[in-house]
């Protein structure tokens, strides 16, 4: 553990030209994360191309900080418009919007933000500390292992995802199944292209992203209706000030969450459920638990700071493994791959001035971050205030931007709008999206690591449980895998004594 | 919301049979060097097969419940999947920037009701700062039509 490593990456994060682009993410990531249909994962799919001619560190510091932006604003929307921008902040609105109907907008909006920065940086800390460590482990790591912690990957989302497990399961499978489209690099024959020359270069999950997130949820938001009604809030250095002075009562509350926010969020999907089981246990182990609901400060402390302590802790796997836990990290690891860096553990050791000064700016892309959304609420709270009919065109054509810069293709656009109606669809149908996106971005690398285990053990699956490591982790997936045929009859048993009942969507 | 499960379900499962077809021509089994390029997409639609069975047994057995999508709901969704089916359309005629300015009148005069001059001035003012910002800036080129030869670029 080298304190060097970090004082190098804080020289590259303070860079004058770094700190610049972490000000415009967040910036820009607060814009996205208030506006409806776009979010922090095709926002930063958005802004991608944006970055090609960037130098891969400062490319990765704007994205980063989009991705604390878009954190930011979805809190903002939460409190003051009762819309959470993501799934992950439906637990906000339980407390945050009657508080905003109290006209203690300002105290909700200070405490969440406040929150989301003391688990935000709870998980910076972590990943500073056991980063190194997980790469270290990882470099020993063989194609059996790395399609072990896939499978532990996506049974994460069946086991503990919720909703109906065989949607889970086939959201997965058709991720995969789109992602072996186009020419298979290892025998050079093309698959699923059906004779059609579109076909050849496969689907883009950054245009994926797009469409699913962007076009989907644009869909879904004017099917609710075209306006939205928000309550305006006063917020002013004495309030955020007040508020501070009373946040340090709920220091229990804050480590419960960060800890349940970081445990949760290192696995895929964990944001949303982690948020849910923080705000149920602050109301359990909370003095005053009927408040709940009603306006209770605790009841934005506690689901903010778990959200994203599991947002910060999402990129962990990203940086060691090469393997996303969210859609947003996955974006980031198909722009490191554009960069021409190659994700995974040897990062550490081939480009520690990347990792490191990803590091550091996660440190202070949050403390601009939270200066910036105290200072600048009001103003980010007007952008849900432009009409409808403005937003809706712009967001479209902002998407149809993005998804022809990947590849300079126009084919691509055709795909964006074929996927926001499949997002919409499925969104309707309970089909998670989170796994469909990230089996597509993990396609490749786990066929791979399925076809060299297999050839190591020329043909037997059992390869997967015979070493130690990777025996480990297949056997903790399995059982995430059997978990929603088990869990009825272990509920059974245990009737009536489940202490917290975690209700959980799953698409962050 | 049960036809609706009913109708994905036999599309995936409709989908998951052309990737067992495909698997098939390219072999599913064992080659000279490994498993051949057929044998991970082939299990894959297999377990889509049997999950869109599961899932289309369970939508059977449930009784009709509420719509997909009402016609109330139907009608915002139309006239903003439509547009915008008609701007990709257009990309390909006039170029992005072009349709983009379309686009935005469009929506905002017959959907937003808005006076000509607001219309008229978000509808060049956005595609402009796209322009400066991907062309210029970032030097991210974006599919062009006549107006932009004409002007030179």
């Amino acid at each position: 553990m080298g304190w060097e490593n970090l004082l190098l990456g804080f020289q590259v994060a303070l860079q004058p030209n770094n700190l610049a682009l972490a000000v415009l993410g967040i910036t820009l990531g607060t814009i996205i994360g208030v506006l409806p249909g776009l979010g922090g994962a095709n926002g930063v799919a958005i802004l991608l191309p944006l970055t090609f001619s960037m130098n891969p560190t400062s490319a990765i510091i704007l994205l980063t900080s989009l991705y604390w932006g878009a954190l930011f604003g979805g809190a903002i929307t939460s409190i003051l418009f009762n819309i959470p921008g993501e799934p992950w902040s439906v637990a906000t609105t339980f407390d945050g919007y009657p508080m905003a109907r109290q006209g203690r907008g300002g105290e909700a909006l200070t405490a969440a933000f406040t929150s989301s920065f003391v688990g935000a940086l709870f998980s910076v800390v972590l990943i500073t500390l056991f980063a190194p460590l997980l790469a270290e482990i990882a470099l020993k790591f063989g194609p059996p292992e790395f399609f072990a912690i896939q499978l532990l990957t996506f049974s994460s989302f069946i086991g503990l995802g919720g909703g109906n497990p065989i949607k889970s399961l086939v959201s997965i499978l058709i991720g995969f199944i789109l992602a072996s489209a186009g020419l298979d690099i290892v025998t050079g024959q093309l698959r699923l292209t059906f004779g059609i020359t579109e076909l050849m270069k496969g689907f883009d999950f950054i245009v994926a992203v797009i469409g699913l997130f962007g076009i989907g949820e644009i869909l879904l938001s004017v099917e609710e209706g075209l306006s939205f009604r928000g309550i305006s809030a006063h917020i002013n250095p004495k309030v955020v000030w007040q508020t501070w002075k009373t946040l340090p009562r709920y220091y229990r509350t804050f480590v419960r969450s960060a800890f349940i926010g970081f445990w949760m969020g290192f696995k895929p999907g964990g944001a949303t459920p982690a948020s849910f089981m923080s705000y149920a246990f602050a109301k359990r182990f909370s003095k005053n638990p009927e408040g709940f609901g009603k306006g209770e400060l605790e009841g934005v402390v506690a689901p903010e700071t778990a959200a994203h302590a599991a947002g910060g802790a999402s990129l962990l796997p990203m940086i060691t493994l090469g393997i996303p836990g969210s859609p947003t990290a996955a974006v980031m690891l198909g722009g490191l791959i554009i960069w021409g860096l190659q994700p995974g553990p040897m990062l550490f050791k081939e480009k520690p001035e990347f990792v490191w000064g990803l590091i550091a700016s996660m440190y202070t892309g949050n403390v601009i971050g939270v200066a910036m959304v105290l200072a600048f609420v009001p103003l980010f709270a007007a952008i849900l205030r432009i009409p409808f009919p403005i937003l809706t065109p712009i967001i479209v054509a902002v998407c149809a931007v993005g998804s022809y810069a990947v590849h300079d293709s126009m084919v691509d656009i055709w795909y964006m709008l074929l996927f926001g109606v499949i997002g919409y669809v499925f969104k309707k149908l309970d089909y998670p999206l989170a796994p469909l996106v990230l089996a597509l971005v993990l396609g490749d690398l786990a066929e791979n690591a399925l076809r060299q285990s297999l050839i190591m053990s020329q043909g037997s699956l059992l390869i997967l449980f015979q070493r130690p490591i990777s025996g480990v982790i297949s056997a903790v997936a399995l059982l995430f895998f059997a978990l929603p045929v088990i869990n009825p009859y272990v509920r059974r048993a245990r009737a009536g004594k489940r202490p917290v009942e975690v209700a959980t969507r799953h698409d962050d | 919301m049960r036809t609706a499960d009913l109708t994905t379900a036999l599309i995936l499962m409709a989908g998951g049979l052309l990737v067992i077809w495909d698997s098939v021509r390219l072999g599913v089994g064992w080659g000279t060097d490994g498993p051949q390029s057929g044998f991970f997409p082939f299990w894959l639609a297999v377990f889509l097969l049997a999950s869109c069975a599961i899932i289309g047994a369970q939508a059977w057995r449930r009784t009709k419940g509420a719509p997909f999508v009402t016609r109330e709901q139907l009608k915002p969704v139309l006239i903003t999947l439509l547009p915008s089916a008609g701007f990709v359309i257009l990309i390909q005629f006039l170029g992005l920037y072009v349709a983009t300015a379309v686009f935005i009148g469009f929506y905002m005069r017959w959907i937003g009701r808005y006076g000509w001059v607001p219309v008229i001035l978000l509808a060049v003012l956005f595609p402009v700062l796209t322009f400066v910002v991907f062309e210029k800036w970032f030097l991210v080129p974006m599919p062009k039509g006549p107006l932009e030869t004409w002007l030179g670029y």
